[in-house]
């Protein structure tokens, strides 16, 4: 079972004769629990390709399907199902500065009417436990490191189980070292659980932590490199 | 499922996977937690809190005030209504308002007596005329009612027998002691005992006070008998009256009475019920006083003032936090889910800010009948009707305020 399976896939920013076309045809499938890390120069098309899979874009031309979703041509509804089921982290954590480290990560939960209050919390507060944040389970965002709201902002992708992870730039804002522990981190977890991970990213730091690195130049994929 | 069920014909395989039966459509969210986030985020910066929350204190304490006032005053327009004591009254049919009505025949009263509900009926003159000012010489225009002292028709504050039995005597008056000072020190003139005083040039005792004051018709007000009316009024026909008002026996029908009079009296005349008279006046003053309007334009402003200031501090929130709201429809959280936490916030602020506004109201509605003699009056509807005014304020700041959250695009967040 392939998490990601992409074929033919192209997208074009704006229209007519400004129009820029960013993916050319692009073929890519991640099999289930792999972690995969994207590179290449800035503005060929990794983020672009990213928020495809991620539904955070409609679709235009090819096909891309996403844990067993087609996303060409899914409507809005299906796209927000969609990234329920996705765990999203971003080069800046985004976490609401009003909650708590246990409450932002439980946001992830919030949507999920099977749970009740007491067990998205315990939920919570457990992922925060396996990101070794044990002890800043009811801190506010302000009061963390950057390294420490980057693993409450992966205890919050994680908590919910998502069958998908993805990350853009995650070490941007980090230093190199608390860089690489997160991702090591993020790696280990997702391994525990089976999860399948990708990352764009331009931090050669961070390659050892990938079964398989992609290269992206000018909205292809080039030689896919093993690791 | 629905939006499914096209994509799971077209492909077979996905028809089958199981992760494709897993997909729902995204539950409904309850009001819970919206409303939870925003108490949460409204607290987490009590200074902007205090900020949007004064602001819909300062709408509630504006518009209490200005309906306060505007009631208090259309309240002392129909003083005189209201105090009358009688059950059915009747004016000429092109009477608009008291100080300015056109007399009808006194006949039309006795005609009245003809019903064998009516016990009594007794006829009310009015009349403007020049007071002369016992100190300063100067002359200013009063409302003078001339009525018979038996009747005891006004009910206005300190008519009591004394105060009727002085006026039976020719040429006394009772005096306003509430009307405008400009009317001369009345109170202190009056208890040195009675005095002499010149009304429409005419001497006249006043023997005594009563308590009516400033209106919107008058500056001031005096009583007088029919005869002394006639003499100070003169010109004035007798046999015309203003104001016939009209008491039943005990326990007739009030309605049916009036009803009866309507079909008995000729056109000249309109029959009013108390309720009836007072709303005439209170509806003549609506339509001629630009009162009304600028009371309104008050009301208008608080809630403008108080819109703009809840509508600034919820789209600041959401502005500085576009980057979260982003992350939260990135999670899958819908559009319509994060309006309702500023919707939540917009409704928060009103019942937050409500409550010392009421109470900061009720303090200055004491101080304004105490200190400056308007009586203001907090009633449970009108308490009502001010907390609609400002809920429906914040409901609109909040409504401008969600097309910011239009703004947070998921795609962005990756760059
Ligand atoms: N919303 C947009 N509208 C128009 N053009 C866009 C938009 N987003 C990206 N682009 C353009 O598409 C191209 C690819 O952008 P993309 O963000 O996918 O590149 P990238 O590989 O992620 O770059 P970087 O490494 O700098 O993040 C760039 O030329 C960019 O200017
Ligand atoms: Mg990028």
């Amino acid at each position: 079972m392939n998490a990601v399976e992409i074929r033919g896939l192209s997208h074009r920013y704006g229209a007519g004769p400004t129009a820029l076309t960013v993916l050319h045809d692009l073929d890519l499938t991640i099999p289930a629990g792999e972690v995969v890390l994207l590179t290449g120069p800035s503005g060929s098309g990794k983020t672009t390709l990213l928020t495809l899979i991620g539904a955070l874009r409609a679709v235009q031309t090819g096909s891309c399907r996403v844990l067993g979703i087609e996303l060409s041509n899914a409507d809005e509804r299906t796209r927000v199902a969609l990234r329920r089921r996705i765990g999203f982290i971003f080069q800046h954590h985004n976490l609401l500065g009003f909650l708590s480290a246990r409450e932002n990560v439980a946001m992830a939960l919030e949507l999920d009417p099977d749970l009740d209050e007491a067990e998205r919390l315990a939920r919570a507060e457990a992922m925060l436990h396996a990101v070794g944040l044990a002890d800043k389970v009811d801190a506010y965002p302000a009061l963390l490191s950057g390294g420490q709201r980057q693993r409450v902002a992966i205890a919050r992708a994680l908590v919910h189980e998502p069958g998908l992870i993805l990350a853009d730039e995650p070490t941007a804002a980090l230093d190199s070292k608390t860089g690489h522990e997160t991702m090591a981190l993020l790696q280990h977890l997702a391994k525990e659980r089976g999860r399948t991970v990708f990352i764009v990213t331009h931090d050669p730091r961070i390659h050892d932590i990938a079964d398989r690195i992609v290269a992206m130049e000018d909205g292809q994929l080039v030689q896919p490199a093993t690791h | 499922m629905n939006e499914l069920a096209p994509l799971a014909r077209a492909s077979p395989v996905l028809a089958t996977a199981p992760a494709a039966a897993a997909i729902q459509p995204p539950p409904a969210p309850g009001l819970r937690l919206p409303f939870r986030l925003a108490w949460r985020q409204l607290r987490h910066e009590p200074a902007r809190l205090a900020a949007a929350l004064s602001g819909v204190v300062f709408a509630t304490l504006l518009i209490f005030m200005q309906i306060g006032f505007k009631n208090a005053l259309f309240d002392s327009a129909v003083l005189v209504q209201n105090s009358l004591r009688a059950d059915l009254f009747l004016m000429h049919r092109t009477t608009e308002a008291l100080w300015r009505s056109a007399s009808f025949p006194r006949a039309r009263l006795a005609q009245a007596l003809a019903l064998p509900e009516v016990e009594r009926v007794t006829p009310l003159y009015v009349a403007n005329v020049p007071w002369r000012n016992p100190e300063t010489g100067l002359n200013r225009t009063l409302l003078l009612f001339g009525v018979d002292p038996t009747a005891r028709l006004l009910g206005f504050y300190g008519l009591d027998d004394a105060a009727w039995d002085a006026i039976t005597r020719p040429d006394t008056i009772l005096f306003d002691e509430r009307g405008k000072p400009e009317f001369g020190p009345i109170r202190s003139l009056l208890a040195q005992g009675s005095f002499f005083g010149e009304l429409n040039r005419k001497r006249v005792e006043v023997v005594g006070t009563f308590g009516l004051g400033a209106t919107f018709s008058s500056e001031s007000n005096a009583i007088a008998s029919e005869t002394t009316f006639w003499r100070i009024a003169s010109g004035r026909n007798p046999a015309q009256v203003d104001v016939g008002a009209i008491m039943l026996k005990p326990g007739a029908d009030v309605a049916a009475t009036k009803r009866a009079l309507q079909a008995l009296l000729p056109d000249d005349v309109m029959v009013f019920t108390r309720a009836e008279i007072a709303q005439f006046e209170r509806d003549y003053w609506a339509k001629v006083a630009p009162i009304g309007f600028i009371f309104g334009l008050g009301v208008a402003i608080g809630l403008v003032v108080g819109c703009v200031i809840v509508y600034q501090i919820l789209f600041s929130d959401i502005s500085r936090h576009l980057g979260e709201y982003a992350t939260l429809k990135a999670m899958g959280y819908t559009n319509g889910y994060l309006a309702r936490v500023v919707m939540s916030a917009a409704l928060i602020l009103a019942a937050l800010g409500f409550i010392p506004g009421l109470v900061l109201s009720l303090g200055l509605y004491e101080i304004a009948t105490a200190q400056i003699f308007i009586p203001l009056h907090m009633t449970i509807p009108r308490a009502s009707f001010v907390f609609g005014l400002i809920f429906v304020m914040c409901v609109v700041s909040g409504l401008i305020a969600i097309r910011k959250l239009r703004d947070a695009d998921p795609a962005d967040m990756f760059r």
